[in-house]
């Protein structure tokens, strides 16, 4: 299967064409199986390919109301990617959540969802 | 009278441009610069830019609005640059008499040098003539960006976008993550304005249909917007009667174009592109008015902010010269002109007094191009300099480089775009 994709890594927006063969998703990549991609500039593109023709993934990012402080949201963001079936699964967890100032960049909201965690992408005193 | 301050450098506005360029004069020996921001903090609109994707080009990893922020704040305070936040500068002149107020009362500071970096406004439903009734639910897409994230509102549940540019396509992703049903985008141009991996990763993943050659052609409700009457345009972006199509919604979003906000600059009697609505500049990003200098999206909107901390690094760099008097000689002028498939070229005019080196020129094509071959010639029709890129967008910054040396005696170049071969 022939697959025209476009290249959200950078915007510099690539436009690559990558072959899938024909093989179960466990079997890709292995030998006889492996995908070939044209039109990358480089090799993130490469990955970001294979991935999006195997498993696709994406980051999130939202904001979360910090309850200790008068209209103050603190932005977030998922701390890896998360496989895009899962975006609306991490949404919810994301709006459950309930936080408390001080915040510094980087400080964990929720230690797992999807396999990865939300982090906190502003300082809040 | 009044006490007046003096500062070195005034840097006007604390977002991505003003704080790069105020590190950039401080890196380059001027100690003594402030930055007036309007806002309680710095950061300008990246604070309200919670998605990712800023930060790859200037600092090697992507990050948030807010981190890539942050990240130039910790620069400003690392160095003790003063910011005088909630001051809103209200007059400038071409002495470089800054006036600004804030709860103390009125800030007066005769400065050097000033840098503007004001950044841009919005294009409002006022600017469209779209006919119909003013019901509430008409935002455009970065108030209703900023009410969301900072905020904390929900803004509404069945949307409409109108203009795909980047922050169009952006709210259509975050309005979906917030729950809401984004039933459409419409674009009057026959393409999308907005960066191509925003329409995959924010409309595509989604499902979100884009309408390309559509506009809304009629807006109703009393109170509430109820829903909107959206058409295809022909060619002369003229409604095509048999195509309108009702679209029920609660909310329309605009993300019909930004315009640099240069109020202050005009007061200043600066010159201004009619092109890029903002002023025209030299190489160093000064102004037609001695030591005024722009950067960032008061001078020319940008795609990227990284691009924008480079062009205030320029700019920075050009107002310590200006104050340390290291500014060579400048009675020898270059024009520098858009020709064929060009809109406009920045830098407007070049320096080209005993200057060595290169000079970056950065420039958008006037419609979607594939391969294209970008050459800059001088006025007697001696090529200077060519480029070839696979494709050219108008929605993306092209650039080409000259070497200042090899202008010789002309009066003007030309930067002009051909189909390749």
């Amino acid at each position: 299967m022939n697959r025209d994709l476009i290249c959200i890594i950078c915007p510099r927006g690539c436009k690559m064409s990558v072959d899938v063969p024909d093989c179960t998703l466990s079997d890709m990549g292995k030998p006889g199986c492996e995908i070939t991609v044209v039109g990358n500039s480089c090799k993130r593109g490469e990955v970001y390919a294979i991935s999006e023709c195997t498993n696709p993934q994406r980051s999130i990012t939202s904001t979360v109301r910090v309850s200790n402080r008068e209209n103050v949201m603190v932005s977030v963001k998922t701390k890896d990617t998360v496989s895009k079936n899962k975006i609306f699964e991490v949404m919810k967890v994301i709006r459950s959540l309930s936080v408390e100032a001080p915040l510094e960049i980087g400080d964990e909201l929720c230690d797992n969802v999807a396999g990865t965690k939300i982090i906190a992408t502003k300082k809040v005193e | 009278m009044d006490n007046i301050v003096k500062h070195d450098v005034v840097v006007i506005g604390g977002g991505p441009a003003g704080m790069a360029a105020a590190l950039s004069v401080w890196d380059n020996g001027v100690t003594d610069v402030v930055i007036i921001d309007r806002e309680t903090s710095v950061g300008g609109i990246l604070k309200q830019c919670v998605h990712s994707g800023f930060g790859l080009h200037k600092l090697g990893r992507e990050l948030t609005g807010p981190e890539y922020a942050a990240e130039y704040a910790k620069r400003v305070f690392e160095r003790n640059i003063k910011v005088y936040s909630d001051t809103m500068v209200v007059d400038i002149n071409k002495e470089k008499l800054v006036i600004a107020t804030n709860r103390q009362g009125i800030l007066k500071i005769q400065a050097k040098a000033v840098i503007l970096a004001m950044g841009c406004r919005e294009r409002s439903r006022g600017a469209l003539n779209i006919p119909g009734t003013r019901p509430s639910g008409i935002f455009s897409a970065g108030t209703a960006q900023k009410l969301i994230n900072c905020e904390g509102y929900s803004v509404g549940s069945k949307v409409v976008i109108l203009g795909s540019g980047d922050i169009g396509l952006i709210m259509a992703r975050r309005m979906t993550l917030e729950g809401a049903k984004v039933e459409a985008v419409c674009e009057i141009m026959p393409y999308s304005g907005g960066l191509t991996r925003n329409i995959v990763q924010c409309l595509e993943d989604y499902g979100i249909p884009l309408y390309l050659s559509h506009t809304v052609a009629q807006i109703h409700g009393k109170d509430r917007l109820e829903g909107v009457t959206i058409a295809q345009v022909d060619e002369n972006r003229q409604v095509i009667e048999d195509t309108k199509r009702y679209i029920p919604c609660d909310t329309l979003l605009l993300s019909v174009g930004l315009i640099p906000e240069n109020e202050l600059t005009k007061m200043a009697d600066i010159a201004i592109d009619p092109v890029t609505n903002g002023p025209v500049v030299f190489q160093d990003r000064q102004t037609t008015v001695e030591g005024i200098f722009a950067c960032g999206n008061v001078l020319q909107v940008h795609d990227l902010v990284d691009y924008v901390s480079d062009e205030a690094e320029i700019a920075g760099r050009g107002a310590a010269c200006y104050v340390t008097e290291q500014q060579k000689d400048s009675s020898l002028v270059v024009d520098v002109k858009p020709g064929d498939k060009i809109r406009y070229v920045l830098p407007q005019k070049l320096n080209v007094n005993n200057s060595q080196g290169k000079v970056d020129l950065y420039m958008r094509v006037t419609e979607p191009m594939g391969r294209t071959v970008f050459t800059v010639c001088d006025d007697k029709g001696n090529l200077l300099s060519k480029a070839v890129k696979m494709r050219a967008m108008p929605g993306e910054m092209e650039k080409i480089t000259v070497d200042l040396s090899q202008i010789g005696s002309a009066e003007s170049i030309v930067v002009k775009g051909e189909a390749g071969k």
